[in-house]
């Protein structure tokens, strides 16, 4: 079966610095697919191949193709701004805006798409705000300024940010290493609620989330993708020697 | 910077001496420079005393300017200031943000330097140099081509009344603005430049354009800066002698249309300098002491907002 | 579909803008190059350079007198701005951390960007009240413009210089004014140069001051109590003149004038690259050293 995002031969450099070695992935639809591996694997490089924020960095480039239902996303006539609509992304650090409040966060990106009506601006923030489970906590106080509320709520904030644009995958890139244990917890929850309805990729440095949430999983080290396959069974029997020693712990 | 625990020993009192002998010598100097301008700025109120009693507060709201009646007042200079800093600042300030969009968003890295600097070369222009550009390039553009032009279209307001000369306070507007370009752009650029790049990735990653993503990820981030950086721009306006001086006509009068000479707060003291003694003296001396004040509490606004991004302004200055 | 066309071309648009305020502003400066050195090359001769000014219509007038008048402004304003100067910015990087150093650097930073005909009636005030027009008043308003920028580039340098030298001077027991010093000579130097130049650079173009002090002179004058001729004033008086030889010098003087200030300005450009990157190379060193010797 295809997956929603398929990636053939796709490389990607800082310079001269190989980031990631021709890696050939499918990531499902709707379902979570985690990208674990040590530091410095290349699996944040990776992940931001895949909505084409890799290329904003100056000096940095890619290779290969990047399928999305089937259209490759590098592909020349292809618009980076329409990619990025269709694939969004939560970063590591939340990024609210801090001059906007939390309604114009939200539909922050519906605005630039051209959206006036206020009353689909209204609707589309409580649904992406109910989608990551933000809602209730903020919904007297849309006002406020993006950046007064938690760190968590912040992430929510975000997530919910990213959703509003209605994307068909959600890629997160560590979106809970700057967050407490109870924080993390809310956000896995709502990744699992949200599978239905998108695809998700998570890069994370901790396998018992990727354990957790993750249906499946994909294992890197040193910018190749060493092995992928059904979360259980990666963790259990996984076929890889290198995989195995991440895993239990031998290096890492 | 910090002071390790000093270990007391014989022949360390003699050294701790010296320290304190450096240190407070080198403290006094600082202070000694501090003290010294504030007295100077007390000597000046002094020497506008003169002037200060005899017109009183009507200095300020006064139009009369006339050695023969040895009758002077300032409200025509602070117009002139006024109105040349304005159109300044309207046509400086736009270009500088477009400069500094430019420099800290678009530019390719390899170009971001070289054109910073020759940005910056545009401080070190000697202000009396514009000033003598402005009479011989300037005023003949203005006269052949753009005067004329905003007459035409612009001619029923009050703002572009009367014949076109060339020198007026739309030539010193101009002139200003090119002027305080480099301090506006390099400050502006600065506070652009120091927003964090996760903002910028916030807005690309919704699908964002490089304009729009300028728009709601860093002039926004960055607005207080900006505007501390046009604060800037205004007061270096406000204090700019020479190339005023050379292009607005020496006229004392107060005219609400551009196209008519002026005079500002720093032109009028450098017009009249050579000849003036006695009570214009004073008064003149009193014009610079509002000049001073106005100065003053523009560059302090300008520097409480902006902070110590202070050391962007281009200190090559030609003169002001 | 417009619509996302329509934010493409908005974005081409706006990058458009974007150079072209780049290139507008460019505009004046390229022209006054062109026009400085086009116009005031022709004035430029041997008579021109050695010859004092004399009246319009008198074959052999120069600028020479200008010329070594703005070099006695200069090297005075120096003398007196230097000193200050640095010493200042000695005390606000050193000792400064308080509410002293900061009420200091806060007045500093004001001074840099103050109208310099105010402080040229500064000048007027305290010495020409009482002396009257003199080289000596010009040069101490030139002193003043020129400390705050020097006391900027010496904090700055001396700030750049890393902690762990000063630390590990003092740890070896070398008082701390010695420290201080030690610093300062040996890797703020090029910073202090750089200060100098720019504060150099910019009192060389000044005139609103200099009206008010040192007047101008068409002789030959040294005198510290006298009048003084300077390039920027001859360059403002005669550039409204109607006459043309007249006219003709006051480009000409435009042109040295902006050849010394300019070529200060590239110096001080490559300076500052060259100390940046030294800078860089202290730190590495230091740090391999500091990591050594644990």
């Amino acid at each position: 079966m295809e997956g929603k995002i398929v990636t053939e031969r796709l490389n990607a450099f800082f310079g001269e610095v190989h980031a990631v070695k021709n890696v050939n992935m499918s990531i499902p639809a709707n379902a979570i697919t985690a990208i674990i591996g040590p530091s410095g694997c290349g699996k944040s490089t990776l992940i931001r191949c895949l909505n084409r924020m890799h290329e904003v960095v100056r000096g940095a480039r890619t290779a290969g193709k990047v399928y999305l239902d089937g259209e490759d996303i590098y592909d020349h006539g292809t618009d980076p701004v329409e990619v990025r609509r269709k694939v969004g992304m939560v970063f590591q650090k939340p990024n609210p805006f801090p001059t906007m409040s939390i309604y114009d966060n939200v539909v922050a990106g519906q605005r630039l798409n051209g959206e006036k009506d206020w009353k689909k601006l209204d609707a589309a923030v409580e649904k992406s705000l109910r989608l990551a489970a933000l809602w209730d906590e903020v919904k007297d106080g849309l006002d406020a300024s993006g950046v007064s509320i938690s760190g968590g709520q912040q992430q929510r904030l975000c997530i919910a940010r990213a959703l509003a644009v209605e994307p068909e995958v959600l890629l997160l890139d560590e979106p809970c290493s700057a967050l407490d244990p109870i924080a993390t917890a809310k956000i896995e929850d709502l990744l699992f609620d949200l599978k239905d309805r998108y695809t998700i990729a998570i890069v994370t440095h901790n396998m018992q989330q990727a354990a957790r949430i993750a249906d499946f999983t994909a294992f890197m080290y040193m910018g190749e993708l060493i092995e992928f396959g059904e979360t259980k069974k990666l963790f259990e029997n996984p076929e890889k020697e290198l995989t195995e020693k991440y895993i239990t712990g031998r290096f890492g | 910077m910090m002071e390790p625990k000093r270990r007391q020993g014989s022949g360390r009192s003699s050294a701790s001496f010296q320290d304190k002998l450096f240190k407070y010598t080198v403290m006094g100097i600082a202070a000694l420079v501090l003290a010294l301008l504030w007295s100077l700025v007390i000597k000046l109120v002094f020497d506008a005393q003169t002037s200060m009693e005899t017109f009183g507060f009507e200095f300020l709201t006064s139009t009369v300017w006339d050695p023969n009646r040895d009758l002077y007042t300032a409200l025509p200079f602070i117009f002139g200031t006024l109105m040349t800093s304005a159109v300044a600042v309207a046509i400086g300030v736009p270009v500088s943000i477009g400069i500094a969009i430019y420099l800290s968003e678009l530019a390719p890295a390899w170009i971001r330097e070289p054109l910073s600097f020759l940005i910056e070369l545009l401080a070190a222009v000697p202000s009396v140099i514009y000033g003598l550009w402005a009479i011989y390039t300037l005023r003949p553009i203005l006269t052949g081509s753009v005067e004329p032009f905003l007459i035409d279209i612009l001619g029923w307001t009050p703002f572009f009344e009367g014949a076109s000369f060339g020198i007026d306070k739309l030539a010193s507007g101009i002139i200003l603005a090119v002027m305080i370009i480099p301090t506006v752009a390099s400050v502006s650029k600065e506070s652009m430049m120091a927003v964090p790049d996760s903002q910028r990735e916030a807005a690309i990653s919704l699908g964002a354009t490089r304009y729009e993503t300028t728009k709601i990820s860093v002039l926004s981030y960055a607005r207080s800066g900006i505007f501390g950086a046009a604060i800037l721009g205004l007061g270096r306006a406000v204090g700019e002698t020479m190339a005023v001086t050379m292009t607005i006509g020496n006229a004392n009068l107060i005219s609400w249309s551009l196209l008519d000479p002026g005079q500002t707060m720093a032109s009028v003291i450098a017009n009249n300098w050579g000849e003036a003694d006695g009570l214009m003296l004073s008064s003149l001396i009193e014009i610079g002491v509002v000049l001073f004040v106005v100065a003053l509490v523009i560059n302090v606004f300008a520097r409480l907002m902006v902070g110590r991004v202070m050391k962007a302004v281009p200190m090559t200055g030609g003169g002001l | 579909m417009s619509g996302r066309n329509a934010r493409k071309w908005k974005n081409r648009i706006a990058s458009l803008l974007a150079l072209g305020c780049v290139l507008a502003a460019l505009v004046p400066l390229i022209s006054i190059l062109i026009e400085v050195i086009s116009r005031g090359a022709p004035a430029i001769d041997w008579a021109f350079l050695t010859e004092r000014t004399k009246s319009a219509g008198s074959p052999d007038s120069g600028i020479g007198n200008a010329i070594l008048g703005s070099l006695l402004l200069v090297a005075w304003a120096s003398l007196i701005g230097l000193p200050f100067g640095i010493l200042t910015g000695v005390y606000v990087s050193e000792y400064g951390d308080n509410w002293f150093g900061r009420t200091v650097r806060f007045f500093n930073d004001i001074l840099a960007n103050f109208p310099s005909i105010v402080i040229g009636l500064f000048a007027y005030s305290l010495i020409v009240t009482v002396i009257g027009f003199s080289l000596i008043s010009g040069a101490f308003a030139l002193a003043i413009i020129m400390i705050p920028i020097v006391a900027n580039t010496t904090e700055e340098s001396l700030r750049m210089v890393p902690n762990s030298l000063r630390e590990a001077s003092l740890a070896l027991g070398v008082p701390r004014w010695r420290t201080v010093l030690k610093v300062i000579i040996s890797n703020g130097r090029s910073g202090l140069v750089t200060g100098a130049l720019l504060a150099i650079a910019r009192v060389a173009g000044e005139t609103a001051p200099l009206i008010l002090t040192s007047f101008g002179n068409n002789f030959w004058e040294t005198g510290l109590t006298e009048p003084v001729a300077a390039l920027p004033l001859v360059i403002f008086r005669n550039a409204m003149s109607p006459y043309s030889d007249l006219q003709e010098q006051a480009w000409g003087a435009a042109l040295i004038l902006i050849a010394m200030v300019l070529s200060l300005n590239v110096i001080v450009r490559l300076l500052t690259r060259k100390r940046i990157k030294t800078f860089k190379a202290v730190k590495k060193t230091w740090k391999e050293r500091l990591s050594l010797s644990v």
